[in-house]
């Protein structure tokens, strides 16, 4: 038997175990996350309506077991449609929109119905990936609750109602030119939408166009006009840059290019990716993100000094002469000042959206200085059409609502009542315009007070065309014809240039045949199949920073006000999942857990453990946030990782109006988000309620208690990786009393690189969307009875003040010898010969005993009917996956549905089954590449590839389960100078007791 | 009324000649009126049977959901209760069975009541995995039949084995709680005076007559039971520990489970053997023949099979750091310092420390102090089971899955309703049927009277 | 006194109790047999319009393949489009009031609903392509549909029947070009054939034929 991982004392397995918190309370006194108080569990009325939403099954005919009485019918077509065969499904290339840019994806059809969204591998901002935003849009397609009819003062009426209506308008006000008509749209990256609107504001040339959508990048085009006196986007090449540092930037997760940044940056983190060719991350933020905690050095400070943070590094590199307090330590300056110099052209340092021009100018300047730009950095024109600064767009339009200046507005897609800043009133200047129509896909706070609301068509429902974050054009084609009688902004605006007679896709294909009218058919049809614009990206602009440059940052940069010790300030971010409330309905984003917090259902005041234990806070403590005389009461929750002095609360949430799904579900942080302080503010000040709101959270425990779980190894330690002393053999012990796993033509297994694996949480969704997961809401979540198959686990490593996360995504592990096998009564849960552990739900009868004894909890019980027929809902159903019905167990399969059909299509062919024929869901969407599938058996195949690597490891090996899924150890590459003092802060943590011996039981 | 003679057999004599018994014991059943304490007993137990009721129908029409069970816990209330009643069971065929065979004759005044308890506890018991089950509908799929599926259930899980040696368990223990009762059941028919009962008892009585031969045959049959019943004792729950050692959770992966659980078992056992006997030797007034000795003998099993159980619990102690397996500590140190500590110490307080309070032979001769530390013990033990399963669950290998279990009202009602049902059979039986053997009394009385005769 | 019972009565009592505790039994299995709630076997389903697959198939002699289109290529054999049945009958029986529903279907009025006669548990995931490609014919399931006037079910479609013929394929095995023949009969030699056959399509192995996985999911 090899020597097993642990036993040799002092070796890198061991020392890598032992840096790891006992427990956050352990390290710091603190509860862990609260444990859920008991609730009760019978279905009350609210949660019955909720369920009766979010579920649809035919389960009860399904899996029960017996079929029912009546004959199934089968209606035929009238005439069979061109392009698909009777049960396969259908792909159609589309893009869908992400904070107004595009992202290409590939719709799967089946039998006309939208069912699962893919990345689009040919289009930029995707090359395949997809996000979490992208796999719930099919549910948002569903959705019963989108707005289903057009609307006259909260009564039913029709669209030449409004259409007449909108001429009267007109008539009223003939000869005026448009004067005191407005149109408010989010921002536009469409050509043929843009077009449009340039039509009718020469139709009424007195009228204006303005912009706003909360999450916009006002700060990055006034920088971008500061330092090259021009509005333009910046695009970053991760995959080209060695040094990265970010200020306050989290470009992996709250960004337009956010898939595509993780993707490129991936290419340097897995853990077999060459030594020299790893990048390393330096991180300094004023709130824990998914960049921070892929960062290899990250250093909390306060949002109000990121300014002064990067002024030190720009001094220190010689780039600027701007002069301001220090902030950061001297031995990190230097450590990264060292590698920049080293790694000229092949850096890059970035700035977050949050932070305001200067620091984006500044970041320009020291990309400039290292010649960053035209290799990592590239400029490209604006993709937005139109990039004006938003917040004063909307401060125009507030005055002149008034100013009583606008008898006619008309609102496209936004939802300034929630989103607009708190001091700008916009609600109550609303009401002062006679005539306010309002478009989007729910009648929301803002339609509620307009006098007319058009239903929005789905972007999965109508043509048009979105440019992506560096420009590339791609054309939208919808996967269904609109559910409801929804229109697309189009045919709104051309109602308003008044051309009421065109479609939606009569609208956009005229604009491309003028652009295009010497090819269009075959420019048409070759976008569509494509999804993307041959030749649109636009080619990079050269240009020079401005001469004044040093006199107009000196001006922009504050020298920083000498604050109060306890000052403490409050930075508003995006939420992870619903992103500025806009997807707030949708059950899916809503149930997964946000990847650094764990909650779920819910925003909370995020705060320091220093700062909640000087304010003797808890969690689910209701605290009173007072900041510039606006107040908001809302749930605390301790949050390693968080600057001492900051409070961090997400966007989005408190909606009023958002539907069954999204109503009433955490707080409204827009109401106290000023117009002069829109990302962070100071001054804040925050008391105890006394009182408690409930908070789910899917992980109530952080630590690893001195386990082996996430391995972590510095790239140094990596090198000198043997399998026996990192990894772990795949067989512990041959010897065994049960069978050997049966050994068909092929055996699966599958591979996670947690070193490329950023936690963001597509896998979970995306798995959700492909295997008809069930949503079970957030009293469900409090008992511990979420459902998702793969889910990712969140440990906590080093000081508590600047603890790392850990992320593991933790499927089913598919273990050889399964324990979950030998309880089961019933034969419920068997091996198969390709190796796959299957969960054959018509004949679970719901001991859960395999759920006891599964050792790594992946697998998912129905403990009530989960999945409720809805009309509508049902239809998103993957028809290749039983619906499960109550009382059932079920786990991931490693999406057999999808091994089944390929081998059949193989087997048809008589061939055998290519390496990367099969691509279970989750390793579709993942944006880092972090999980491979495939073949054992196929020595050529990647996951074999993987899995030689020294730093393969099996979760919990030592009980000799055998997983077919195994982990690849994370590897950090940190500055050899920084390095030492982390060192030395790791080392004053005490060694876990009790990790004495993890032999398989059988050796004992 | 006599007073309470410290003896095991009713003195002979005058005082009781086998018509005596018969009569004094038949009357119980066939002659009004109750005590008043007994009807206030039925209508209690009636309620929380319908309470049971309400419970199970509401958990059929909504799904296991209604309890607190959840990952990682997914078993909790329903399988505590299933191994409790299980083990209360085995006190009923110990008594009747193996003293039978040890020819213990002082087992004649309680083994007819401990054997209706084993019945009505097994009952509650097998209810209960039925009940837990996802798709209750479909349990039957646990049981070998050849169907259309070509499928069987699957030989290595305990849950098969289960059925096995619970629906064994409980046959036998019917056959041989009927058999003993048949000479009864005709003693009954013969004292009753209406037709209807005659008819009943009758019926139940299979033709008894009482010939030479037909004794002789019951005498044989009854002690083949006995020898059948035996080892059930053992195999019951020696199947049920398996359940749980069979599983790789920290807290249940161990070999001592069997005779561990054996002994436990025995312990509720005669816990519930002695709360039922107290109060009900007082209501019909059975002192002379469940005299203070009886219950003295029962303590003293009592006593023995809870020093045992207090081993167990040092054993499990020592083998989770002896075995230096890091899951096997943590899983000690937080079923006594984690969440659930209360909870097992709960169970050393009930379960070890004053039950000791046994070796005073003064206490073991008292009814009342019996009858408390009984119920003691039987809260004792059911936390106890609680304790093994839900704390272990609690907390297994992977930090990130460990959630708390929390009873819902739901969770309680079916404990509290399967108590109330248990309670209401035993009261129908004891309304209907002797709770002593007649028969077997008259022949122990016989047997004295000889003896005495002999001496003087 | 005298005795309840008389010794006849007695055993004529244990007698009946026999009787009545058979009668149960017997009764359970009755029930069990005849649980099944779907399309009953051997016995024609009512359809809107009496279609007759022995006319079709028989008589005209038409493909299977020219209304079940897809049936090589996907797991569902596909219910032909209104416009094929219309290829024929916009000219045959154009006016046939049998074909009125058919006529009112196609003209855009109410849809036709056929009802279906195979229908499996949403559980199962039969495949008609995979199993076309490997030798097997319609008829080994659908029996002799060419002498159906009305469209019934000839198999039972339980899950032990599909395990017979995934334990033992070569019972059923042909060369592809008969599997669209009706009247193909296994010849004599069948189990040799068959076998032949099983290596030259390259059958999975029974372990994985008989898998949960492959028709479960």
């Amino acid at each position: 038997m090899p020597p097993p991982v642990t036993e040799a004392s002092g070796s890198l397995a061991m020392r890598a175990r032992q840096r790891f918190w006992r427990s956050l309370s352990e390290a710091e006194g603190i509860p862990d996350a609260t444990l859920p108080r008991p609730i009760d569990t019978r279905f009350a009325p609210n949660r019955r309506d909720f369920m009766k939403l979010m579920g649809a099954s035919i389960a009860l005919a399904g899996v029960s077991g017996c079929s029912h009485g009546s004959l199934e019918k089968i209606v035929p077509y009238r005439a069979g449609p061109a392009e698909q065969t009777y049960g396969k499904p259908v792909f159609y290339a589309s893009v869908l929109p992400r904070d107004g840019y595009g992202v290409g994806v590939l719709v799967e059809t089946n039998m006309g119905r939208p069912t699962k969204i893919e990345g689009n591998p040919s289009h930029p901002a995707s090359l395949g990936a997809t996000g979490v935003i992208e796999q719930a849009a099919v549910l948002e397609l569903w959705d019963p609750d989108r707005s289903q009819t057009v609307k006259h003062g909260g009564t039913i009426a029709t669209w030449n109602d409004f259409l007449a209506a909108l001429q009267a308008q007109f008539d009223a006000r003939a000869g005026t030119k448009g004067t005191g008509l407005r149109i408010l749209t989010e921002t536009i990256a469409s050509p043929s939408l843009h077009a449009q609107i340039q039509s009718v504001l020469e139709r009424f040339p007195r009228a204006k166009w303005h912009q706003w959508q909360p999450l916009n990048d006002d700060n990055l085009h006034d920088a971008a006009e500061m330092v090259y006196g021009r509005r333009l986007d910046t695009v970053c090449r991760f995959d080209r840059a060695r040094i990265v540092v970010a200020f306050d930037g989290d470009f992996l997760d709250d960004a337009p290019a956010s898939i595509r940044c993780a993707l490129d940056f991936a290419t340097r983190r897995h853990a077999h990716a060459a030594a020299d060719a790893r990048s390393r991350l330096y991180a300094f933020e004023c709130t824990p993100t998914l960049t921070g905690a892929a960062a290899d050095h990250r250093l909390p400070i306060q949002a109000a000094d990121v300014g002064a943070a990067i002024a030190q590094l720009a001094r220190a590199l010689g780039a600027t002469t701007v002069d301001v307090a220090n902030v950061l330590p001297d031995a990190w300056i230097a450590a990264i000042v060292a590698d920049l110099r080293a790694n000229r052209g092949a850096s890059i340092v970035v700035a977050g959206r949050r932070q305001p021009p200067h620091v984006h100018a500044l970041a320009h300047v020291v990309n400039a200085h290292l010649g960053n730009v035209g290799n990592t950095i590239v400029h490209v024109p604006p993709a937005a059409d139109d990039p004006t600064n938003q917040l004063a767009s909307l401060r125009d339009l507030v005055e002149a609502m008034n100013g009583g200046a606008i008898d006619a507005l008309l609102i496209l897609g936004a939802n300034p009542v929630y989103t607009a800043p708190a001091d700008l009133a916009f609600a109550s200047a609303l009401a002062k315009v006679p005539f306010k129509v309002h478009h989007g896909l729910y009648v929301d706070e803002t339609a509620d007070r307009c006098d007319w609301h058009v239903p929005a068509a789905h972007p999965l429902e109508c043509f048009g065309d979105l440019r992506a974050f560096d420009g590339t054009l791609a054309l939208q084609q919808p996967g269904i014809a609109p559910l409801y009688d929804g229109k697309s902004a189009h045919e709104l605006l051309a109602a308003l240039a008044g051309d009421t007679t065109r479609g939606n896709r009569e609208l956009v294909e005229a604009y491309w045949q003028r652009e295009r009218a010497s090819d269009f058919a075959a420019f048409n049809d070759r976008a569509l199949r494509e999804g993307i614009v041959d030749g649109s990206t636009p080619e990079p602009i050269n240009v020079a920073l401005r001469g004044d440059l040093a006199a107009v940052l000196a001006k922009a940069t504050p020298s920083q006000p000498p604050r109060a010790a306890d000052d403490i300030e409050i930075v508003f971010v995006a939420d992870p999942r619903i992103g500025d409330g806009r997807h707030a309905n949708n059950a899916w984003l809503q149930e997964l857990p946000k990847p650094l917090s764990q909650l779920a259902w819910d925003n909370a005041a995020l705060i320091a453990p220093a700062l909640a234990r000087r304010y003797g806070m808890e969690n689910e403590d209701i605290v009173e946030i007072r900041v510039g005389g606006r107040r908001i009461e809302v749930a605390a929750w301790l949050m390693p990782g968080v600057p001492e002095r900051s409070i961090t609360l997400a966007l989005g949430f408190g909606r009023t109006r958002a539907g069954h799904v999204g109503n009433g579900h955490g707080v409204d942080a827009y109401a106290i988000r000023t117009s002069d302080a829109p990302w962070f503010a100071g001054g804040v000040a925050i008391t105890r309620t006394g009182r408690k709101h409930a908070l789910a959270c899917a992980q109530t425990h952080h630590a690893m208690e001195g386990r082996d779980i996430v391995r972590t190894f510095t790239l140094g330690e990596a090198q000198a990786c043997t399998p026996d002393e990192c990894g772990t053999p795949r067989y512990r012990n041959e010897r065994t009393l049960y069978e050997t796993p049966p050994t068909g033509p092929y055996a699966w297994a599958m591979s996670i690189d947690l070193s490329s694996c950023i936690g963001c949480g597509a896998c979970t969704i995306a798995c959700q969307a492909e295997n008809n997961i069930p949503v079970v809401g957030k009293a469900e979540m409090r008992n511990g009875r979420e459902m998702h198959w793969i889910r990712v686990d969140r440990y906590y490593e080093g000081d508590i003040a600047d603890a790392r996360a850990l992320f593991q995504p933790v499927p089913c592990m598919q273990c050889e010898h399964a324990p979950c096998e030998v309880v089961c009564p019933v034969e419920a849960s068997v091996h198969d010969a390709q190796g796959i552990n299957v969960q054959v739900y018509n004949r679970c009868v719901g001991t859960r005993f395999c759920s006891n004894n599964c050792p790594y909890k992946v697998r998912r019980f129905n403990f009530f009917q989960y999945t409720d027929d809805v009309p509508g809902l049902d239809s998103q159903r993957n028809p290749e996956v039983t619906v499960r019905m109550r009382g059932v167990m079920e786990k991931c399969n490693y999406c057999l549905q999808r091994i089944t059909n390929a081998k059949i299509a193989a087997d048809v062919e008589g061939r055998r089954l290519r390496d990367g024929e099969v691509v279970t869901a989750c390793q579709a969407a993942c944006p880092a590449r972090a999980i491979v599938f495939g073949d054992l058996a196929d020595a050529q195949s990647e996951v074999n590839r993987r899995k030689s690597s020294p730093l393969d490891y099996a979760l919990l090996a030592e009980l000799n389960t055998r997983p077919r899924t195994t982990y690849l150890a994370r590897v950090t590459n940190p500055s050899p100078a920084l390095a030492q003092s982390t060192q030395q802060s790791r080392r004053r943590e005490a060694p876990p007791a009790g990790a004495v011996d993890t032999r398989p039981r059988a050796d004992r | 009324m006599a007073t309470d003679a410290g003896t095991l057999v009713p003195p002979p004599g005058e005082r009781y000649t086998g018509a005596i018994i018969t009569d004094k014991i038949a009357d119980l059943v066939l002659v009004r009126p109750m005590h008043a304490g007994y009807y206030v007993g039925f209508i209690v137990t009636a309620a929380f049977t319908l309470l049971f009721i309400v419970a199970i129908t509401y958990l059929f029409t909504t799904g296991v959901g209604i309890w607190g069970v959840a990952q990682p816990v997914a078993w909790a209330f329903a399988l505590t209760n299933f191994v409790w009643w299980v083990g209360i069971g085995h006190a009923g065929t110990f008594i009747s069975a193996f003293l039978l065979l040890l020819r213990q004759h002082w087992r004649t005044s309680v083994n007819r009541f401990a054997e209706a308890m084993t019945i009505f506890a097994v009952a509650m018991a097998g209810l209960m995995p039925i009940l837990h089950l996802g798709r209750p509908w479909f349990f039957y799929w646990l049981i070998p039949y050849p169907d259309v599926m070509n499928v069987w259930p699957q030989w290595r899980s305990p849950l098969v084995w289960d059925i096995f040696a619970i629906a064994t368990y409980i046959i036998v223990s019917i056959l041989f709680w009927y058999m003993g009762l048949i000479p009864d059941l005709a003693s009954l028919r013969d004292h009753a005076r209406t037709r209807g009962k005659q008819v009943a008892y009758g019926l139940a009585a299979l033709g008894w007559r009482g010939e030479a031969r037909q004794w002789h045959r019951f005498e044989t049959a009854y002690l083949l039971m006995g020898g059948l019943a035996t080892p059930l004792v053992i195999s019951v729950h020696t199947v049920v520990s398996l359940d749980f050692s069979f599983g790789l959770v920290p807290g249940w992966h161990s070999t001592i489970f069997p005779p561990y659980f054996v002994d436990g078992a025995l312990y509720s056992g005669f816990a519930m053997a002695l709360v039922l006997a107290v109060p009900m030797r007082k209501v019909f007034r059975l002192e002379d023949f469940i005299t203070r000795d009886h219950l003295a003998k029962m303590g003293t099993l009592m006593l023995v099979t809870g020093l045992i159980v207090a081993y167990s619990y040092m054993v499990e102690a020592f083998n989770a750091y002896y075995s230096t397996d890091l899951y096997e500590i943590a899983m000690m140190r937080n079923r006594y310092f984690g969440p659930y500590a209360p909870i097992s110490w709960s169970v050393i307080l009930c379960n070890v420390l004053i039950p000791q309070a046994l070796w005073s032979k003064r206490l073991r001769r008292n009814p009342l102090a019996l009858f408390v530390l009984g119920l003691v013990v039987l809260l004792g033990m059911w936390l106890e089971r609680f304790m093994i399963i839900v704390a272990s669950l609690e907390r297994d290998f992977l930090p990130s899955a460990w959630h708390m279990f929390y009873p819902t009202f739901w969770d309680l009602a079916t404990l509290a309703g399967s108590l109330g049902a248990f309670a209401f059979l035993f009261l129908m039986f004891l309304r209907f049927l002797p709770a002593i053997s007649m028969s077997e009394l008259r022949k122990d009385v016989r047997q004295e009277t000889i003896r005495a005769g002999t001496h003087t | 006194m005298s005795q309840v019972f008389s010794p006849r009565f007695a055993l004529v009592l244990r007698i009946a109790t026999v009787f009545v505790l058979a009668g149960i039994v017997a009764a359970a299995v009755v029930y069990r047999v005849n649980a099944r709630g779907d399309a009953p076997q051997d016995d024609p389903i009512e359809q809107p319009i009496p279609f007759s697959h022995q006319h079709h198939v028989r008589d005209d002699g038409i493909d299977c393949r020219y209304c079940h289109t897809s049936v090589e290529t996907s797991a569902f054999a596909g219910i032909p489009p209104l416009a094929t049945c219309m290829t024929c009958h916009a000219e045959l029986f154009n006016d046939a009031p049998v074909l009125a529903p058919l006529r009112e279907a196609y003209a855009g009025g109410k849809a036709l609903e056929w009802n279906r006669v195979h229908d499996l548990p949403g559980f199962v995931y039969f495949d008609h392509s995979i199993h076309i490609a490997k030798g097997v014919g319609c008829s080994t399931c659908h029996g002799a549909i060419d002498r159906m006037p009305l469209t019934r079910r000839v198999a039972s479609l339980y899950m032990q029947w599909c395990l017979d013929c995934h334990r033992n394929p070569e019972a059923v095995l042909r060369p592809r070009d008969q599997v669209f023949n009706v009247e193909w009969q296994p010849p004599r030699d069948q189990k040799q054939r068959g076998a032949q056959l099983r290596q030259e399509y390259g059958l999975r192995s029974t372990r994985e034929l008989t898998d949960c996985s492959t028709c479960h999911r």
